[in-house]
């Protein structure tokens, strides 16, 4: 039989059922890596149910720091006898099959190219604990004291765990280690312990943290000054909002009163969330929300009000499988161009795209910044594996020198100086116009907000000129946007080859790797991450300085690759789309794939450049 | 701030507590329909402010859209307005209120834009308490789309284009009643004496005060048999009681036999002086003026008056327990929790 044999590189999966405590199993056996030094990539895959469904922990232990999700499965630990024959299916020849051997595995699972190892969580749960509640709960922490002994997970770093995550629940620290300790010993009298597929302290994880992207960008709220967040629960941006509110509640309380700096509002659906968004904004508070899909559908008519009669919004997209309700619970790609384009009439939208937690953090923090100073919304494109998952990330950092940008908003005083304001005049030639805040002057600045057409002085009019100018300046606005939001990464300091490609978001990860993969082989390419829209002009340069360009993305249509199109006026032939639309995040190996595919006679003569057949 | 209003007026217009004329709250002339509805409640507005000597700029207008909507403009020229979307106002109306707690909110809606497309966030607004005022012009249609059957259109009624209404029709007044809404008022376009003090107590309310004003669409929906025509609320109005608002500062001269009349005083010190008291009702007790709203639409009446006032309102600040200080100027040193935490929440990752 093949014997697997790796250090710090393997992906195991857990297959658990959902609503049974295993996440904080899982969590602390990811941790215990992450504080071992290896950097690690946790994933769920989670149904849409509370109770009962099959839901999944893939972990992905790479000390190389490839952080995408790779094919192949090491290790699976099984304590779900509902998903047991996919499972058994899943573990790579050589590989390990735990599982709970308190029964008789039934002989319908044997495999005769993968190793069993059982360990009897049921029956040992049931010698040690009496509350049938602690009994489902220990038989997770049990698997994760065999795999200390089996994988060589260092036992004080969970028990380092243990003690900080019961830190206020010390009764519970006692009975946790007490099940670390059965699966440990268990495994450590039945089978040769480590085994080949096992893990090694390193220092490859520096100051980095283990967060999801949700958390990061209800941080980045809270940082970033956001005061009014009204929202409608939705996977999977509902714990993005729980977030912030946790956050808000330590942070924003005033000392003194103990009165809030902050309202959470759960507001009756979307369209009122965006509303209040839209409210609280064009009273100059600074104001969020985040949704996914659906969500995104019905805040379609307000966003182009928000664009129209310029207010700013700052929206957090947690991207899941479409169309429709789709796929609630796994990650895609596929509202790039309903965002960007959401609403009747001509209108788009400045979209940010983070691909770590870290610029979670950060994108939403510019964001209310951004939208502040452009007048208009702005929206962060997260996504479901992005925002649900932990990521090893750099940590946040934040510089106390840092102001908040309100925008051109125009005080009392402003407004004393000038002859006459005028809400959409284009003073500076930038298509941003100043606005002024309601109770600001009695007799100077009031203007009438509305999503009708008007002149520079906010009159209603449907004089075909005026229109013309307002909505022309409005595209000169969004012309200068591409100047203010992040400028994308470029991978390399001098194109290397005449094959560029170009990805965004959680993509990366896979990007990245596959490009190393690529290389191994000869094959050189050019890579560039997109990090907002509008396009910044040196994308449309990349583009016409390579002869083919690959565009990774997650969605069935190649969004991002027709709005490259659209906007930038480039060859549909140039662009080759590398797609992944299963709901599960796309795999280097499938990018490698696709591109070799796409190009067979090339990958000869460039391997036969470098000298490699 | 307060600003000393530099604009020269004549001499012998009258002006209000804070130096200010009628014209002051006025707006752009109306281009509704003569003789509609909605551009009496608009001079009410007016009157109701400058008595009340409201400064314009601390007063913010929004609507949904509908001809009642278009009215923000007609009105307070010097006040923020918002014209927003369809049936979407109260909810740009709670978003604006988060933001600054200290201005005064005043919403103004259709029975299209309130009733039908509108009816979540209008009953989400009544629900949450959000402090502002909300008037309803009602004419049981829909005026700007051309006169459609609306959800306050009376059962059986037929529409300019022929439609017949199989569907009754949704009280606002009792349906704010149900919710337990903390101020609710119905009125009528043509009734200048009773709107006016409404709308100033309605302004005084902490809370949401929702003021149902029937207001004839004399185009489309103004047939004497519609309980939406000026003739039919001139034949069937019926009053909880007659009503005067007075400020704290002003003395209370007149007086009623007792029985026959209430004050009701509000948060700020100012009264609701109510006479004529209709039999088996009290504008405190929610339970009466339930039914008082039955009787009088068994009757085919036309209720109008303060029906419900909760002296114990609480609006959503005060439910959210939200700090004093309008939210939109608090400032990085009250908001950003600086890098030192953050290096503290960083920490709890590792
Ligand atoms: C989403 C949307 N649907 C439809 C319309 C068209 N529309 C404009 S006003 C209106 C009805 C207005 O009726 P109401 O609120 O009673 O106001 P009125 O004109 O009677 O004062 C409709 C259906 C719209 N503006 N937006
Ligand atoms: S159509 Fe009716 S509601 Fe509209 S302005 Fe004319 S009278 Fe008023
Ligand atoms: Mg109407």
């Amino acid at each position: 039989m093949e014997h697997l044999q790796s250090v710090n590189d393997l992906v195991i999966r857990f297959a658990n059922v959902n609503g049974t405590g295993s996440a904080s199993a899982n969590n602390m056996f990811a941790k215990a890596i992450f504080r071992m030094g290896i950097p690690v990539s946790p994933k769920n895959i989670f149904p849409s149910n509370i109770q009962g469904l099959p839901t999944w922990y893939e972990v992905r232990v790479n000390e190389n720091g490839y952080l995408g999700r790779r094919d192949g499965i090491d290790v699976v630990v099984c304590v779900n006898p509902q998903s047991m024959r996919r499972d058994v299916d899943a573990v790579k020849p050589g590989g390990f099959f735990i599982y709970d051997s308190s029964k008789r595995l039934h002989p319908e699972f044997m495999r005769d190219n993968i190793h069993y190892i059982g360990i009897p969580m049921t029956e040992l749960t049931m010698q040690h604990y009496n509350d049938p509640r602690q009994r489902q709960l220990f038989k997770n922490v049990i698997y994760v004291g065999a795999l200390s002994a089996l994988l060589d997970i260092e036992m004080e770093v969970l028990h380092g765990i243990i003690n900080d995550q019961f830190r206020t629940k010390e009764k519970l620290i006692g009975p946790n280690l007490k099940a670390l300790d059965l699966g440990f010993q268990y495994a450590k009298n039945h089978y040769d312990c480590p085994l080949d597929v096992r893990l090694e302290r390193r220092d490859k994880v520096g100051d980095c943290i283990l967060i999801d992207g949700n958390t990061a960008c209800g941080l980045g709220a809270v940082y970033g000054g956001a005061t009014v967040a009204p929202w409608y629960p939705i996977t999977p941006s509902t714990s993005l909002v729980d977030a912030f509110e946790k956050y808000a509640r330590k942070f924003r309380i005033d000392p003194q009163t103990k009165k809030k700096r902050y309202a959470v509002i759960q507001a009756e659906d979307e369209l009122a969330a965006m509303g209040m968004v839209i409210g609280a904004s064009w009273n100059g508070a600074r104001a969020f929300t985040a949704t996914s899909g659906p969500g995104l559908s019905l805040m379609s008519e307000f966003l182009g009000l928000a664009y129209f009669a310029e207010i700013p919004v700052v929206l957090i997209n947690v991207q899941r499988g479409g169309p429709s309700t789709g796929m609630p619970t796994r990650t895609q790609q596929p509202d790039i161009l309903s965002a960007a384009y959401a609403s009747h009439g001509d209108t788009r939208h400045v979209l940010l795209f983070p691909s770590n937690p870290k610029e979670c953090f950060e994108h939403t923090a510019s964001a209310l910044d951004l939208a502040n100073r452009l007048q208009t919304p702005v929206i962060v494109m997260s996504d479901l594996d992005l925002g649900m998952n932990d990521h090893m990330s750099p940590p946040l950092t934040w510089d106390d020198s840092r102001t908040y940008d309100q925008g051109k908003v125009l005080s009392a005083d402003d407004l004393e100086q000038i002859e006459q304001f005028g809400r959409y005049l284009d003073v500076d030639g930038d298509g941003i116009p100043y606005r002024t805040l309601p109770g600001t002057h009695p007799t100077k600045g009031a203007y009438f907000t509305r999503g009708t057409s008007k002149d520079e002085y906010a009159r209603y009019t449907e004089v075909g000129d005026a229109y013309v100018r307002n909505v022309d300046r409005l595209m000169k606005k969004f012309r200068t946007a591409s100047q203010l939001v992040p400028a994308p990464e470029f991978y390399q300091k001098k194109n290397q080859s005449k094959h560029g490609i170009i990805f965004f978001g959680t993509t990366t990860y896979s990007a990245l790797e596959a490009l190393d993969l690529l290389k191994e082989q000869g094959i050189e390419i050019d890579a560039l991450r997109i990090t907002a829209y509008p396009f910044h002009e040196t994308i449309s340069a990349f583009i016409e300085q390579h002869e083919k360009v690959f565009v990774v993305e997650q969605n069935r249509d190649g969004q991002m690759r027709t709005l490259l199109i659209n906007e930038l006026e480039i060859s549909p032939k140039k662009l080759t789309p590398i797609l992944n639309y299963d709901g599960m995040p796309i795999t280097a190996q499938r990018i490698e794939q696709l591109i070799l595919e796409s190009f067979p006679e090339e990958k000869m003569e460039i391997a036969a450049i470098k000298g490699l057949n | 701030m307060t600003y000393i209003k530099p604009k020269f007026r004549h001499p012998e217009l009258p002006k209000n507590d804070i130096g200010y004329v009628k014209s002051d709250y006025e707006g752009a002339i109306s281009t509704l329909c003569a003789g509609c509805g909605h551009d009496s409640i608009s001079a009410a507005i007016v009157q109701a402010c400058f008595e009340l000597s409201i400064e314009p700029h601390r007063l913010a207008k929004l609507s949904g859209i509908g001809c009642s909507s278009k009215t923000p403009t007609y009105f307070l020229s010097n006040s923020h307005g918002f014209n927003s979307v369809h049936g979407r106002m109260p909810s740009i109306a709670t978003g604006a209120n988060m933001a600054n707690r200290d201005l005064i909110y005043l919403g103004v809606s259709g029975d299209g834009d309130s009733a039908s497309i509108g009816m979540g966030q209008f009953v989400h607004a009544i629900r949450r308490n959000v402090n502002m005022v909300y008037i309803v012009m009602n004419n049981g249609c829909y005026g700007l789309t051309k006169g459609q059957n609306s959800a306050t259109t009376d059962a059986g009624a037929t529409s300019k284009a022929g439609g017949i209404n199989n569907y009754p029709a949704i009280d606002l007044v009792g349906l704010a009643l149900e919710l337990e809404a903390t101020f609710v008022g119905r009125s009528f376009s043509g009734d200048k004496n009773q709107l006016v003090p409404l709308i100033k107590a309605a302004i005084s309310h902490p809370g949401f005060a929702l003021l149902d004003v029937v207001s004839p669409c004399v185009t489309f929906n103004n047939k004497p048999e519609s309980t939406k025509s000026y003739d039919y609320v001139r034949a069937h109005l019926e009053a909880t009681a007659t009503i005067d608002y007075v400020p704290e500062k002003e003395e209370i001269t007149v007086s009623y036999e007792p029985g026959m009349s209430a004050m009701v005083e509000m948060h700020d010190g100012s009264v609701i002086q109510l006479h004529k008291l209709a039999p088996n009702w009290d504008p405190c007790d929610r339970f009466s003026a339930v039914r008082r709203l039955q009787t009088a639409k068994a009757k085919g009446e036309v209720l109008t008056g303060l029906l419900y006032i909760d002296q114990n309102s609480r609006d959503m600040h005060n439910l959210e327990q939200t700090v004093d200080k309008p939210l939109n100027s608090l400032r990085e040193e009250e908001l950003c929790p600086g890098s030192g935490v953050l290096a503290r929440v960083n920490a709890d990752f590792r």
